[in-house]
């Protein structure tokens, strides 16, 4: 008896939460179909015109390809810097280690707008132009913290034996590093790599102070917000939902199928 | 001979490995902070930024209501988030880790987390389609004949409330549930031989093991939600302005760099002292 009233209270609030969870994003993805220009109820019919104006607005199409070079490029700059540095401080005894491990850490622990607004004092202290350029900076400093954290960890003593025996067989420095380090650390180097991509991707704030013409996906929602409720608005929105998604399936099936090979 | 400098080659190299990383982080991190601080310190008078070194915009903080208010304005809805965001999240991820059959956790895990991926921007955008006007929670009340009128429910403090606690009740189902299901079962059967009943095993013995996992979450809702720009200034309406928004505020209409530069830096503070908060709090309950 007392077991039942358990369990029925739990799925009562299991299923409120999940409801709570889910509301907006249901409302978001139903009213990008809406046959109308209100995303809001009644829900007039199907339509698919939205999505059509998303693809056909340029200055959205721009800045989607904006967010995706920058993701990618900064990305890829903080994963290199942090497997550079995470292979020396695990693999090398240098003075004031402790030290440097938690200079690199160090961006983790401050706001992004914090973080923006010292950038930006610079760049106009020197007059530096607002460009794509500043806003790839400002990502890879708030992904190489979490780049270096993650490759660093994972950087276990039992792998040294092996790049001994590389060293051993003349192995210079450069090639035991891409031949046998980085291989044999690829999920974690993935995971940094996708997580970093996901995080830069979705950036606002930094996006938003840190460009001027040219802007990130983020950036150009948010000038898109000025209108309103807007269906264009939500079709957007469930799109980009879904590229997410689709990519935190992929670092999950990378990363599971690496670990279910060892 | 022979060996101190293989070991210093070594070295060199090893620090021709750290050294991008570093050089990134004090060019881009380290000394943009430090002129942070130095513009804090100068001040914005006609138009020019004068470089006379003083304390006044620190001392204007605390003068001017307007701008003291949004530090109070912030610390409350903080607070308010981060207790909402604990007492809703605990018991969704105690059911995941307890009633829900071991094969179905991962997935419940992952559905509970899942609207996490919708763009940071369009989550609160979303949150306006429930809660304006004209949108689905006024729309349902009205037909089934609850109100007569549409309530007011976007542009306010719930709102803002409501937005972020949606973002904080998933990240803290996630730590909460790590920090659950590491638990031992031994304890909650020691427990019940020592002749406790449900409520006091878990007042006793599950709350303050999973206290860590509570206190980590909460932390990282306070960091997160204190320097959040974007979901008040979409659901919250311009009544009652958060520190974040005070200080784009300055950035924008203004062009007040130094009077940012000091708001920021006093943001910082109140998260270092949330932190030593933290930590001290944990370290007595470890004792």
């Amino acid at each position: 008896m007392r077991n039942v009233l358990i369990s029925t209270v739990s799925w009562v609030y299991a299923t409120l939460i999940f409801g709570f969870i889910f509301l907006p994003v249901a409302v978001l993805v139903l009213f990008s179909f809406q046959d109308g220009r209100l995303p809001v109820p009644p829900f007039n019919g199907f339509s698919t015109q939205w999505y059509a104006a998303v693809f056909a607005d340029r200055k959205l199409m721009a800045a989607l390809a904006n967010s995706f070079v920058v993701a990618l490029v900064s990305s890829l700059i903080a994963c290199l810097l942090g497997f550079l540095a995470a292979y020396a401080l695990a693999r090398h005894k240098l003075p004031g280690s402790a030290l440097q491990r938690g200079l690199l850490i160090a961006p983790m622990t401050v706001s992004y707008l914090i973080i923006a607004l010292g950038l930006l004092t610079v760049l106009n202290t020197f007059g530096i132009p607002l460009s794509l350029w500043t806003v790839g900076v400002g990502h890879v400093v708030i992904n190489l913290p979490l780049c270096f954290a993650i490759i660093y960890s994972s950087m276990g003593d039992h792998h040294i034996n092996i790049e001994r025996a590389a060293r051993d067989l003349g192995a210079s420095d450069f090639k035991v590093m891409v031949l046998v380090t980085a291989p044999m650390l690829m999920p974690s180097i993935l995971a940094a790599f996708f997580l970093s991509v996901t995080f830069s991707w979705d950036e606002f704030i930094i996006a938003f102070l840190l460009s001027r013409f040219d802007v990130t996906l983020p950036v150009e929602i948010w000038s898109l917000l000025r209108s309103g409720l807007n269906p264009k608005t939500n079709a957007i929105g469930s799109l980009v939902f879904l590229v997410s998604v689709a990519a935190l399936l992929l670092l999950e099936f990378t990363l599971f199928r690496k670990s279910g090979k060892s | 001979m022979f060996a101190q400098t293989l070991e210093q080659t070594e070295r060199r190299k090893a620090w021709g490995f750290v050294a991008p990383a570093l050089v990134w982080t004090l060019a881009f991190f380290v000394v943009p902070f430090l002129f942070m601080v130095a513009m804090s310190l100068w001040s914005r008078q006609s138009g020019q930024i004068v470089r006379a070194w003083n304390l006044d915009n620190y001392f204007a903080f605390f003068e001017k209501a307007a701008l003291f208010k949004g530090l109070i304005n912030s610390l409350e809805i903080t607070l308010i988030v981060t207790v909402l965001s604990v007492l809703l999240a605990y018991p969704l991820a105690w059911i995941i880790a307890e009633r829900v059959p071991k094969r179905f956790q991962r997935l419940a895990l992952i559905l509970a987390i899942l609207p996490f991926w919708t763009s940071y921007v369009v989550r609160s955008y979303s949150w306006l389609l429930v809660l304006s006007k004209n949108g689905v929670v006024n729309q349902t009340l009205m037909t089934i004949g609850l109100v007569s009128e549409p309530l007011e429910l976007a542009s306010n403090r719930t709102a803002t409330v409501i937005g972020f606690v949606h973002f904080f009740v998933m990240l803290l189902t996630l730590t909460i549930y790590a920090n659950l299901v590491q638990l031992s079962p031994n304890y909650r059967r020691a427990a019940a031989d020592l002749g406790a009943n449900a409520f006091q095993t878990f007042r006793h013995v599950i709350l303050p093991l999973t206290l860590p996992g509570i206190m980590t979450g909460a932390f990282l809702t306070f960091v997160l939600c204190i320097g959040d720009y974007v979901t008040p200034q979409i659901l919250g309406g311009n009544n009652e302005l958060v520190l974040p928004q005070i200080i784009m505020l300055q950035l924008g209409r203004r062009a007040d760099f130094p009077m940012a530069a000091a708001l920021s830096i006093i943001l910082m503070l109140a998260v270092t002292l949330a932190y030593v908060l933290c930590a001290r709090w944990l370290k007595i309950e470890r004792a």
